[in-house]
């Protein structure tokens, strides 16, 4: 038994203009300060319907939402009294918007112990609208949320099937301007998402095709899109195969790469989007060491038209054109690259491994890793090195 | 010899194997709590059956089945299930996060300790696999 989830989704060219549909009353917006400096709250506010009031806004939604900016916007919240909830912004407002709306409707709850297995009855105060700006957090799609917890630099992977938004709005316009370095950062996520989805434990028959096919969409178009910024095309393009990765891994779970992300996230506060995909192809060589033929690496590898007669085969040749890619993409191989000084490293190592143990995504893996295995991965992936072991 | 579960023998069985696994010492290094697993009837058994586990910063250090106590301990958790999907977990039939998550697994008790500590319940989950067990279904 398991479920397939998936809010309204709404796509293309004017989709804002859907808002005058939704029978909104008290609005209650989230968002941050760049993309409220940027006009983007206010393009969404501009397209919603006359009836609707502003109860509230929260526009200062930080880098890696701790728990305490929940609670805060979640106290607002109850005073405000909204009855739709508009997250506009990346996975850090999405993820944040989600918590404050479960700690709204269940003020007696605390935001670390959001977790998936509580029937929590939502909707009884509001409904979440989500408005992605970038093309990679799938945030929009999913009932996930990571926030960090401060004092112990570490990054929760919480969240409920019942925090999944209701509707999810991917108007082009709301990336058109999105920045290329985060365009690629949150572009190479989303193929994060859509491979350890596809391969992670939880994979299913509804979520595998969409895994694929938003494989398939982002890596025949970011190249594309890094020529040709400004096409809007490729932008819609990006944005729509990052929800429909968003819905693929949400369904079925992201793995290994997620876990060691988040947890260099949490210590060294380097962005998602360039943590995670970083990992991947570490992740991916780690993984083929596992039990025999327990990964499923070749539809991936064939659909980028790589040899693929083996696993072993698709799964290495995967692991170098994600290396390939990531450096033609500008992005950095190895953790020494994002420029984190080796003494820190090692003087954060017991954390690091710790934290990454004990992320929810590190056991949706094939090969899940023990201690030592996991301070080997660390430490190739800081010099960069191929995984032998 | 396969031990009937649910059973004292089987509930200390699995303490001696929890204390004899490195790999658990290290996951469950910040648990702290106790817990109930409720076997509900079904099959041959024929009436409700709890386990008792003391768990503590990797170590177990007591298990036995609750029955007729006059002060029977009062956990910080409790697993129930029905002894049909107790087993399938048990012979990795079913993963138990997706039991949990789809209510065929009940969990109550303080959720914050679970998502900060989500290796050390499935090295528990673990232990539970390596036990040669005989079903009552």
């Amino acid at each position: 038994m398991w479920f397939f989830s998936s809010p309204a989704i709404v796509f293309g060219e004017s989709s804002l203009s859907y808002l005058s549909q939704v029978p909104i009353q008290r609005a209650y917006i989230v968002s941050d300060a760049n993309l409220a400096a940027a006009g983007l709250v206010k393009k969404v506010i501009d397209h919603l319907p006359e009836q609707a009031q502003i109860v509230g806004e929260y526009c200062a939604v930080e880098p890696d939402p701790t728990l305490e900016t929940a609670v805060q916007g979640a106290r607002l919240m109850l005073d405000a009294r909204p009855d739709w909830i508009l997250a506009i912004g990346g996975g850090s407002v999405i993820d944040a918007a989600k918590a404050m709306w479960i700690l709204y409707e269940r003020p007696d709850m605390q935001a670390d112990a959001i977790n998936p297995v509580e029937v929590l009855g939502l909707r009884k105060k509001a409904r979440l609208i989500a408005l992605p700006t970038t093309v990679g957090t799938g945030s929009e799609a999913t009932w996930a949320t990571v926030l960090t917890d401060p004092r112990e630099n570490r990054k929760l992977g919480l969240g409920n099937r019942e925090c999944l938004p209701d509707i999810a709005i991917l108007d082009p316009i709301m990336v058109q301007s999105l920045p290329l370095p985060i365009l690629i950062d949150t572009a190479l996520d989303a193929l994060t998402h859509a491979i350890e989805g596809y391969t992670s434990t939880w994979h299913n028959v509804f979520s595998d095709g969409l895994c694929l096919k938003a494989a398939e969409m982002i890596c025949a178009t970011l190249p594309c899109c890094v020529s040709d910024p400004n096409s809007t095309d490729y932008r819609a393009d990006l944005q729509n195969a990052a929800t429909i990765a968003g819905l693929g891994f949400g369904n079925s779970m992201a793995a290994l790469a997620h876990g060691m992300g988040h947890a260099l996230g949490g210590i060294f506060h380097i962005a998602h989007g360039k943590a995670v995909p970083m990992f991947l192809p570490y992740t991916i060589d780690y993984s083929l060491g596992g039990e025999h033929d327990s990964t499923r690496y070749r539809p991936l590898a064939a659909l980028l038209s790589l040899p693929a007669s083996t696993e072993q085969e698709a799964g290495a040749n995967l692991a170098v054109y994600l290396r390939e890619l990531m450096s033609m993409m500008g992005q950095p191989g190895s953790i020494a690259e994002l420029g984190i000084p080796r003494h820190e490293f090692e003087a954060n190592m017991s954390v690091l491994v710790d934290n990454a143990l004990n992320d929810t995504q590190t056991i949706m893996g094939t090969r899940i890793p023990d201690l030592p295995d996991l301070e080997k991965l660390f430490r190739a992936a800081y010099d960069g090195r191929r995984i032998d072991f | 010899m396969p031990i009937f579960f649910p059973s004292d023998e089987w509930i200390k069985t699995m303490m001696v194997d929890l204390n004899n696994s490195s790999t658990y010492l290290d996951a469950a290094k910040n648990w702290e709590g106790d817990l109930y697993f409720i076997i509900q009837p079904g099959g041959n058994l024929q009436k409700p059956v709890t386990l008792y586990m003391d768990l503590y910063h990797g170590k177990c250090r007591s298990a036995f089945e609750v029955d007729g106590m006059e002060n029977p301990p009062k956990p910080v958790f409790e697993i129930s299930a029905p002894i049909e999907n107790w087993k399938k977990v048990m012979t990795k039939q079913m993963d138990p996060m997706q039991a949990l998550m789809t209510g065929q697994l009940r969990l109550r008790g303080n959720m914050a300790i679970v998502m900060r500590n989500v290796r050390a319940a499935k090295e528990l989950v673990e232990s539970c696999t390596r036990i040669d067990t005989d079903f009552p279904v």
